[in-house]
């Protein structure tokens, strides 16, 4: 973390290439203590980046995963009702018992208070991901993976959180992390968040990467992979990507077809294999009949 | 450098990149984190803390570029290693400008500059009349009078060689000229040249759509991105979730789940929310000869509506009615347009017909959660307007609104049936402005949807 050209090489050490604009982002988070907001779309390697970060850093990683109807009691904290319900029961039970020999009503009360509130009290919490890693006394890598699909309500919950690493508890207080997590937010646009949380966030956008970039990450996933090879899928999928396509293909696609290849012994591209493994790549009906035509014509005419 | 990064700041703002002063906080904390030495580095870190979309980042780049680039003085250098001074009359040995342009001192100019600039308030450009103004301002700061009468002095001078020394200077004056008109024009491209294009998209707003001649081809993209904006802004504000207390019903699980804390006495009482539907909207849109003008627009409309709006079905007509929504779903802008206008467009309206085609076949879409939106003139060519199928249409939808490009005045008048139309219109409204259009859909929304 000494440098960003230090990062690029530790991310890399770990297997994710990173792009001098990722590296700093990234950097710039760790130094400026602020959570990272990653756009893209799908595959280009979003939550990728998170987790190569935790393994970099050596931290644990907790991850949550957004969905519309998530609130508090599944992101932040919920009280363990049964135990809570458990323990009144037996302090029903021992009341009697604890109380009888206070001489008059005034007595008893001040012996209640004196005993202790354990009904809202830490035990009787359930910690859930925002918590964790807030009691992370290490720090900790908080991945909040697609945060667009989330309501407002909850976004306008996560501020708290994200600009000073603490929640309110109504029932204990403030919790306030030891150690700040590295946090990422993702997005994949579903939906524009707003201003205030994109303001507390540094801003990361991850492109679809360039050849010599994709050459380097899919050499990088898919160990023993041949250099000629590589290239030539590369130069595959960045022509595709030139086409008009409902989805193009991103880098996640690619390695996985890189990996195909390998499984289907396929030393070069022609045709055949690559009608074959399509599939792989696009991920709808009207772009393969749509592309299966050019097959030949792509792998002939590879880009400049 | 605290001075440097605020007229940054402020050039961020005028090409739509938003920072606010906490930002700005983030980006000094940023710059002190990172240092100057990396332009690199110094532009990515700036560009993650300022920058909050791609689009952004893309307007970054450009601002950020044009803003830190500085033309090399292209000062000439002395003939020889003399004092440059040497020949011009004896006041030039006061004068700091003329000795840096004749000694060739690029950064010293290049300094002179920016400070004269900050004298001179040149980033506070607005217009682009104001160039040559502040052109001339900028260089009286540095020093131009002082210049030019040692200028006219030296030309006064007996000896040749100090006539020469004066066209020297001459000449390096007209350079430097040169270089502080391309200064103040980098400024007004930085802080100004945003306004001009807000000026022009503000006008065209504001242009009546069936005007003769149309919209001008050459604001043809201005316009559909315009339209492709207000339709974003729209979705975005009315398609969210609404959630709503529905007093009366009362959420029992979660007002047991509260009591146990007092021992299942049940002192916080929760009611249940509701959730509300977001917009469900039919836009029915006249393509005919007589709103030709206009059904471009509308169909631009229409198309960047379909884009944002999760339920909007979309229909045209002219002599039939036809659903669009498949067109509009699988053809980019232009060919989409055309697309409609070639299977249906330009044949006589035929209100009645349409009507009839729209009861037989969609009617089924309509339920009370339903805006309808027509856009017409309500020129039936003299057929019958067929009434009784619009009041079946109000009837079953929540509101029914009709949005017509032809000024009020108009309305009745020849083969228009607007007025009987109107009977049966929750809202009927002259729109041919953009700005009319994003107006009315905004009020459709907020009234038609529930709180």
């Amino acid at each position: 973390m000494a440098s960003v050209d230090a990062l690029i090489q530790g991310l890399e050490s770990v297997g994710y290439i990173a792009s001098r604009r990722i590296a700093t982002a990234l950097y710039m988070a760790v130094h400026l203590q602020k959570p990272i907001l990653v756009e893209g779309s799908a595959g280009v390697g979003k939550t990728e980046l998170a987790l190569s970060t935790a393994t970099l850093l050596g931290l644990p990683l907790i991850r949550m995963q957004c969905y519309e109807g998530l609130d508090e009691s599944k992101a932040l904290y919920e009280w363990k009702y049964g135990k809570q319900l458990l323990y009144t029961q037996i302090l029903k039970d021992r009341m009697g018992e604890a109380l009888s020999d206070a001489p008059d009503m005034d007595a008893a009360m001040e012996r209640l208070h004196g005993m202790g509130d354990l009904f809202f009290s830490e035990p009787f919490l359930e910690p859930r991901p925002l918590m964790m890693a807030l009691r992370e006394d290490a720090g900790c890598v908080l991945l909040i993976d697609e945060i667009d699909k989330s309501d407002e309500a909850f976004e306008a919950f996560l501020l708290e959180v994200l600009s000073a690493y603490q929640v309110s508890v109504p029932e204990l207080g403030v919790i306030k992390a030891k150690t700040p997590p590295v946090v990422f937010l993702t997005s994949n646009n579903v939906r524009d968040l707003g201003d205030a949380l994109k303001r507390r966030c540094l801003h990361l956008h991850i492109p679809l990467p360039e050849a010599a970039l994709e050459r380097r990450i899919v050499s990088s996933r898919v160990p023993g992979i041949e250099a000629e090879l590589v290239a030539q899928l590369v130069s595959f999928v960045q022509s595709l990507r030139t086409l008009d396509l409902r989805k193009s293909p991103s880098i996640s696609e690619t390695v996985d077809w890189a990996r195909a290849l390998i499984l289907l012994n396929a030393d070069s591209l022609d045709g055949d294999v690559v009608r074959d493994s399509l599939n792989v790549l696009l991920k709808f009906e009207q772009d393969i009949s749509a592309v299966e035509p050019q097959i030949a014509e792509i792998i002939r005419k590879p880009l400049a | 450098m605290q001075a440097a990064l605020e007229d940054f700041f402020r050039a961020l703002r005028a090409s739509d990149v938003r920072v606010s002063p906490a930002e700005a906080i983030d980006a000094h904390r940023t710059v002190a984190t990172v240092g100057f030495d990396d332009r690199e580095l110094f532009k990515d870190a700036l560009c993650a803390t300022l920058a909050k979309t791609a689009d952004e980042v893309d307007r970054f780049d450009r601002t950020f570029d044009t803003f830190f680039t500085r033309e090399a003085f292209s000062a000439t250098a002395p003939p020889t290693d003399r004092d440059p001074l040497q020949d011009l009359p004896p006041e030039a040995e006061q004068s700091d400008l003329a000795r840096m342009l004749l000694s060739g001192d690029a950064s010293g100019l290049a300094q002179a500059m920016e400070q004269a600039a900050e004298r001179a308030q040149v980033s506070q450009i607005r217009l682009s009349t104001q160039r040559s103004r502040l052109t001339r301002k900028l260089l009286e700061e540095m020093g131009l009078s002082e210049i030019e009468r040692i200028i006219a002095s030296a030309r006064k001078l007996d000896e040749p060689k100090g006539q020469a020394a004066g066209e020297r200077l001459d000449a390096a004056r007209a350079g430097l000229a040169k270089q502080a008109a391309a200064y103040v024009e980098r400024q007004h491209e930085l802080f100004a040249s945003e306004s001009g294009r807000n000026l022009r998209e503000e006008l065209l707003a504001r242009k009546a759509l069936n005007s003769d001649g149309g919209i001008d081809p050459v604001d043809l993209a201005m316009m559909q991105a315009l339209v492709k904006r207000m339709a974003k802004r729209l979705a975005d504000r009315y398609s969210r979730r609404r959630h709503v207390a529905w007093t009366g019903h009362l959420d029992v699980r979660r007002t047991l789940r509260r009591s146990m804390g007092y021992g299942g006495m049940p002192f916080d009482i929760i009611f249940k929310t509701k959730k509300i539907d977001k917009p469900s909207i039919v836009a029915i849109c006249d393509v005919s000869k007589s709103v030709a003008a206009a059904a471009q627009f509308l169909l631009t409309f229409l198309y960047a509506l379909n884009e944002v709006v999760d339920r909007l079905e979309a229909f045209a007509f002219s002599g039939r009615m036809i659903s669009v929504n498949e067109l509009l779903d699988e053809h980019k802008i232009e060919t989409a347009i055309l697309e409609v206008l070639k299977k249906i467009g330009f044949q006589q309206t035929d209100y009645g017909r349409s009507l009839e085609d729209f009861c037989d076949q969609h009617l089924d879409q309509l339920d009370r959660h339903t805006t309808v939106i027509f856009l017409g003139d309500a020129r039936s060519n003299y057929a019958d307007p067929r009434l009784d199928l619009l009041a079946t249409i109000q009837k079953r939808s929540r509101a029914l609104i009709w949005l017509n490009p032809e000024p009020q005045s108009y309305w009745g008048q020849g083969d228009s049936v607007m007025h009987r139309y109107e009977r049966y219109c929750h809202v009927a409204k002259p729109c041919n402005t953009l700005a009319q259009l994003e107006r009315i859909i905004e009020d459709v929304l907020r009234t038609y949807v529930p709180h």
